[in-house]
């Protein structure tokens, strides 16, 4: 931790709570903003930065021990300013060697190691293999986010992990391991890349684990992906819809000609059979029909748009609205 | 120190369409007990297989697997609730497809 700035976190502040709050309404707090930042269902952006802060906050606040801990740090530190651990300041609290069950070191900030995670590698070092032991490798978890097209014509991707080891003298090294891998062609949101043998590293003889990669599209400027249909708004005017039209379209497999039937409205799909997401049943796609309508902005235009009301005397859009109309 | 491996193929486990308990499991790093538990909720269904033994699962539903057990971690909800926020983020995902960007 020696030489890199750390930051003070305000815990309190980022729950939204004052100092004297009590241990239900920690609770209660974390509850609302867990709900309201997981990354699995917010869609605030950083949701998931959000989420891990808040989760951090409550594993101190939530201990105790822990948090009286905290709090004799005093209220003088304001969030952002650069922090270091007094002296034997948790001495006489028994923090050490209580895990969270959830996530692991790399999860917290360097704020929380600085005070939390010492006696953590001492205590893992302690017990030097002794016996010869074989046992698999653990497997390892990561999110990876890719863009709709990598799933369509698959992609290759490099990867920057940092393993921890532990040395011949016990002490705790992150090593830089980078892994260059093809993402599949046809994957799809949710769905899991392994890549064998890229886990945590086997005792003995035994096999390394494997890494999971869960997928997650990068949100697209055009492009809206349900399952494995995709979705893109099409506008086009009025005239192209009424009388129809064969246009030049864009889709992630390449450029399409597209039919627009005569009597097209506004919201109709029109639907490419097999050119969504690529599988063994690959998705459709959707072109959702956006009728924009042109402005008349000098006299000329507005004539015509007055010639078109004279065309059409008997044309009411909001017959559907019956009565209310 | 640092150190670079080259080009693996990544595969996906599911690209075989159907997957065991075992793999399953491994896939989202769950207990089988929490596959069990699943589907007696009801939460996912094996596509074939009458005991667990035997049980063999759809690709799409790993993901729900994976949700089901973030979602009672982090939320603290039990499963029931689980499986009402599955369908409902399930019924959110199709609605936002399909709504126009642009209004």
């Amino acid at each position: 931790m020696r030489g890199v700035q750390v930051e003070f976190k305000d815990y309190y502040k980022i729950m939204g709570l004052q100092r004297s709050a009590t241990q239900d309404e920690i609770k209660r707090a974390h509850r609302q903003l867990a709900r309201k930042f997981h990354p699995d269902v917010s869609k605030v952006a950083n949701a998931e930065a959000r989420f891990k802060e808040v989760g951090e906050a409550y594993e101190v606040l939530k201990d105790p021990e822990k948090r009286a801990a905290y709090d004799q740090l005093g209220a003088n530190w304001k969030g952002g300013q650069e922090f270091r651990p007094p002296p034997d300041w948790d001495a006489g609290f028994e923090t050490r060697g209580r895990g969270s069950a959830k996530g692991d070191a790399s999860d917290h900030s360097d704020f929380f190691e600085s005070l939390f995670r010492r006696g953590f590698d001492e205590s893992r070092s302690a017990h030097p293999g002794e016996r010869t032991f074989h046992a698999h490798g653990q497997d390892h978890h990561a999110k990876i986010q890719i863009d709709l097209e990598d799933a369509y014509h698959g992609a290759q991707r490099t990867l920057n992990l940092r393993l921890p080891e532990v040395d011949a003298q016990g002490h705790v090294l992150l090593r830089e391991h980078t892994i260059e891998f093809t993402i599949p062609k046809g994957v799809r949101a949710g769905q899991h890349i392994r890549l064998a043998g890229q886990g945590g590293a086997g005792t003995g003889q035994g096999q390394p684990g494997d890494l999971y990669l869960e997928v997650e599209f990068r949100p697209h400027a055009h492009y809206r992906v349900d399952k494995h249909d995709v979705y893109l708004d099409l506008p086009v005017a009025p005239w192209e819809a009424a009388l129809g039209t064969q246009i030049e379209v864009p889709t992630p497999s390449g450029r399409v000609e597209l039919k627009i039937p005569a009597g097209s409205v506004s919201g109709g799909k029109l639907r490419l059979k097999g050119r969504g997401i690529p599988a063994k049943t690959p998705g459709d796609f959707y072109f959702v029909l956006q009728i924009a309508v042109p402005p008349a902005p000098t006299e000329t235009e507005q004539a015509a748009y007055q010639a078109l009301a004279e065309k059409f005397k008997s044309f009411n859009p909001r017959t559907k609205l019956g009565a209310l109309a | 120190m640092s150190t670079t491996t080259r080009f693996l193929d990544g595969s996906m486990p599911q690209s075989q369409a159907e997957l065991s308990l075992i793999e399953v499991c491994r896939c989202c790093a769950v207990q089988t007990d929490f596959i069990v538990a699943l589907v007696e909720e009801g939460i996912i269904a094996p596509v074939v297989g009458s005991e667990a033994a035997s049980w063999r699962f759809a690709d799409a539903q790993v993901h729900h697997v994976t949700l089901a057990w973030r979602l009672q971690r982090d939320l603290g909800i039990n499963l029931a609730g689980a499986a009402l926020a599955l369908q409902l983020l399930d019924e959110i995902e199709t609605l936002r497809a399909q709504i126009t960007a642009s209004a």
